[in-house]
């Protein structure tokens, strides 16, 4: 056979150069099983599915940038005197780190464009992070089979928190220097183990001189390593489980309906990559972003107003500035509940938000698997606890940049950090409540919508006077897409007696679940959607709407 | 010779020799004294302090007493010297405005030659720092980067890296120093106004506010250029934060679902 093919192959003479590529990689790789089972992968089309990209694309400018940095940048501590292109700083002392990221600013032939891109995408990838987590909560893309890959991608936004803080450290100047010594003090505020690790991660008293160069291989080396292996672990199974999307007519939790891999979003996502890495750059190009030059090189005895991290360590900061300067002296220790109640609430409220999936899934009792998002009204506890979470969050922000605010719009910064005290407890419950009542309104209008069909806004007046608003009736495919959510039952405690007729006791577990679960699924957690039997006998043409 | 010398332990020689001596003196006096000139300084001085006393009675006095002394509503004046009165006038800072946690700056309604009177009328109540000549806050012979290390560490605590300012406790701030005078730059280091401490020459040399004045000049002046392009405020991580997630984001967001509405069409077959 194979001669026989071969011999009439050489007839037609040789096959293309692409073809011979192919089969030699195939034979060494096996690409063409590989091929054929992705290249027709299908891919849903929304725009909200692309913020994952954004990470993905602004992670790798951040890779491909910071290896030109690594080329220029000495990650020393060693005091040095400047004589470089900046003026106001010719003569002063610094640091090598300093010094070389002053170079890369002025003296490396587009290292401040590289620099500014560097860091800007960073801000982006964390705010892109951000934005696609809460799309994957917000629509309930967390459920099974995807709670591992919202952990993977609840790791990678924390690993990005602090690769991010580890790379503003770097250059060693006044504003990261004040920051590192925020951290170090969060260290220093843990019980017991605080000094210990303190003196190890610094290698002796603060600021000695390894922390930049151990900063440096946490930044390049260890951080972006685990990110990236998170972030290859994320895409496998982004593929293994399929995209999800939302409800629509044709789309199953069986099937995927969109675009395939090959070629519609290769070249959209390639597209897509080169507008992000354009939009970025044009950002670098227009703001400067962290001018170390007019910082100034740290020392520990300067500092100056207005310290703040960058935006995604925000939170932490401003739960700092708003707790009040608690401490608690016994046996000649000091307890510092300032800095280390804060410490505490920014690992719990993380882990909070990571957590979530689970209690739902614990709560609903549901095992299935889900491939249809929901909308975010269909599911108003869920909502408003997210809804609850950001406020918070922003809540913390508010709080971190405090002096900010009250320079800017002429308050006192007493009046600013009460506000967010008050607010940090008072705020989430507002937003919880008020949000819960609008996706409940939103899902009445939805109800409305379909039984009534929607408002056209032409009034017809009728032969005997009356004046009605004509509804025009929905299309089948809305009526579907408004329809289609599925609604939970409440879950009941279970049987008040055993198989054998003993009273049986309810554990406190079991009684928390069947609470929680009616504060989801309760009636004043959902309006019931529209049954077929009230839609028929509404549009039947009895009476009108 | 002899006649006098025989006459040497007179009882009335020593007044004669006074006398000559006081003669002498004086005589020396008229010749080399600028006696006219001095005359006229005298009369232009005392003529400022008269019609910056009017000046002080009707703008000034209700709060700070009537000679000076200060009230319950202003702090007294003697001592304070011309220094403080150019900057607090020339400022527009006073005479304030409303009560507040802070006197804010505002237009300047008098004229140099006004506040120039005020001034004399208040060093008049008592010795303090004068106003300072130009050459003292010229940019010529002053260390930009030693003023750049003296800033971050005596004024960047409340100013900010650059002088963009920052906010004190209950409503009260440090205002930025963009487009501030190096003359008001300088009397304000010197006096300490309001919520600012003194920095006296004792404290900072002269050398040390002019090269602080040629920092700020240099950073935060007119003409500097800011080499990575918008400044933002020159606030840091908050301002960057909100670029970032406005146009950052923002545009990125926009592109998204530009791309996303373009969808391949799928061909009907």
């Amino acid at each position: 056979m194979s001669t026989h093919e071969s011999t009439t192959a050489r007839s037609r003479g040789k096959a293309p150069a692409g073809e011979r590529v192919a089969d030699w990689a195939d034979g060494r790789l096996g690409i063409y099983s590989l091929a054929k089972a992705n290249m027709r992968k299908i891919f849903p089309d929304h725009w909200s599915f692309m913020l994952g990209e954004v990470c993905l694309y602004s992670f790798l400018i951040i890779i491909l940038t910071g290896v030109y940095l690594t080329l220029f940048f000495h990650p020393s501590m060693n005091e040095v005197e400047y004589h470089g292109s900046y003026v106001p700083l010719q003569g002063q002392l610094m640091s090598e780190a300093y010094k070389s990221t002053l170079d890369i600013s002025f003296d490396v032939r587009g290292g401040l464009l590289i620099r500014q891109i560097h860091h800007w995408a960073a801000i982006i990838f964390l705010a892109g992070m951000f934005v696609h987590m809460m799309r994957v909560f917000f629509t309930g893309a967390f459920r099974k089979p995807r709670e591992i890959n919202w952990l993977f991608g609840f790791l990678l936004f924390v690993l990005g928190m602090f690769t991010g803080f580890t790379g503003y450290s770097l250059p060693d100047d006044l504003l990261s220097g004040t920051g590192v010594r925020f951290t170090q003090g969060a260290i220093l505020s843990v019980p017991i183990v605080g000094t210990y690790i303190s003196m190890f991660l610094f290698g002796g008293e603060f600021p000695g001189h390894d922390f930049v160069a151990r900063f440096y291989s946490i930044h390049i080396l260890l951080l972006p390593g685990i990110m990236l292996g998170l972030v290859v672990g994320h895409l496998i199974l982004v593929f293994y489980h399929k995209h999800t999307q939302f409800a629509g007519p044709g789309k199953t939790n069986k099937n995927v309906v969109g675009m395939p891999l090959l070629p519609v979003y290769m070249a959209k996502a390639g597209g897509f990559f080169f507008l992000v890495f354009g939009v970025i750059a044009a950002i670098a190009g227009i703001a400067s972003v962290n001018p170390i030059w007019s910082i100034g090189p740290y020392r520990p005895d300067q500092v100056s107003t207005g310290a703040q991290p960058d935006w995604y360590m925000g939170f932490a900061e401003g739960l700092v500035r708003a707790m009040p300067g608690w401490e608690i002296n016994f046996w000649g220790h000091t307890l510092v509940l300032g800095v280390f109640v804060p410490l505490v609430i920014f690992g719990i409220f993380l882990v909070a938000i990571a957590v979530y999936p689970f209690i739902e899934s614990w709560v609903t009792g549901d095992k299935r698997e889900h491939h249809i998002l929901d909308r975010p009204r269909n599911a108003p506890t869920r909502t408003a606890f997210g809804v609850a979470w950001v406020t918070a969050y922003m809540i913390m922000l508010i709080g971190g940049g405090n002096d900010i605010f009250a320079t800017h719009f002429h308050l006192s910064i007493n009046a600013v950090t009460w506000f967010v005290r008050v607010s940090f407890f008072v705020g989430p419950v507002i937003a919880f409540v008020i949000t819960k009542r609008i996706c409940l309104g939103l899902q009445r209008r939805d109800k409305d919508k379909v039984l009534h069909g929607r408002e056209s806004g032409i009034i017809k007046r009728l032969p005997h006077g009356e004046f009605i608003e004509v509804h025009e009736p929905l299309s089948q495919e809305q009526l579907y897409t408004l329809t289609a959510h599925e609604q939970y039952k409440p879950a009941e405690i279970g049987p008040a007696v055993d198989e054998n007729g003993v009273e049986r006791k309810a554990k406190s577990t079991e009684k928390l679940r069947a609470k929680l679960s009616k504060s989801y699924y309760g009636e004043e957690s959902q309006i019931p959607k529209p049954t077929v039997e009230e839609y028929r006998e509404i549009t039947s043409g009895h009476g009108h709407h | 010779m002899k006649k006098l010398s025989a006459r040497r332990r007179h009882p009335l020689a020593a007044i004669v020799v006074l006398l000559l001596a006081l003669a002498c003196t004086g005589g020396l006096y008229a010749v080399f004294a600028p006696a006219d000139k001095a005359q006229a300084d005298e009369t232009a001085q005392s003529l400022a302090i008269d019609e910056g006393k009017k000046l002080y009675a009707v703008g000034c006095a209700s709060c700070h007493g009537t000679g000076g002394e200060g009230t319950t509503d202003g702090p007294s004046l003697v001592g304070v010297g011309a220094a403080a009165v150019d900057f607090q006038v020339g400022t527009g800072r006073m005479p304030a405005q409303q009560p507040g946690a802070q006197v804010q700056k505002k237009k300047n309604i008098y004229s140099q030659a006004e506040i120039d009177q005020l001034a004399a009328y208040i060093a008049s109540l008592g010795a303090g720092p004068s106003i300072p000549t130009e050459e003292k806050y010229r940019d010529e012979g002053a260390d930009i980067a030693k003023g750049g290390d003296l800033f971050r560490t005596n004024c960047a605590q409340c100013h900010n890296f650059t002088g963009k300012g920052g906010a004190l406790t209950h409503g009260k701030f440090a205002p930025s120093l963009e487009g501030v005078s190096a003359k008001h730059i300088y009397e304000a280091m010197q006096t300490g106004p309001q919520n600012m401490p003194s920095f006296p020459d004792t404290t900072l040399t002269e050398q040390n506010k002019k090269d602080i004045i040629a920092y700020l000049n240099a950073v935060n002046g007119d003409e500097t250029v800011d080499p990575g392009g918008l400044s933002l405020g020159g606030l840091g991580p908050v301002s960057e934060g909100l670029f970032g997630w406005i146009f950052g984001l923002g545009s990125l967001i926009a592109v998204a679902v530009w791309v996303a509405a373009r969808t391949a069409k799928a061909k009907k077959s």
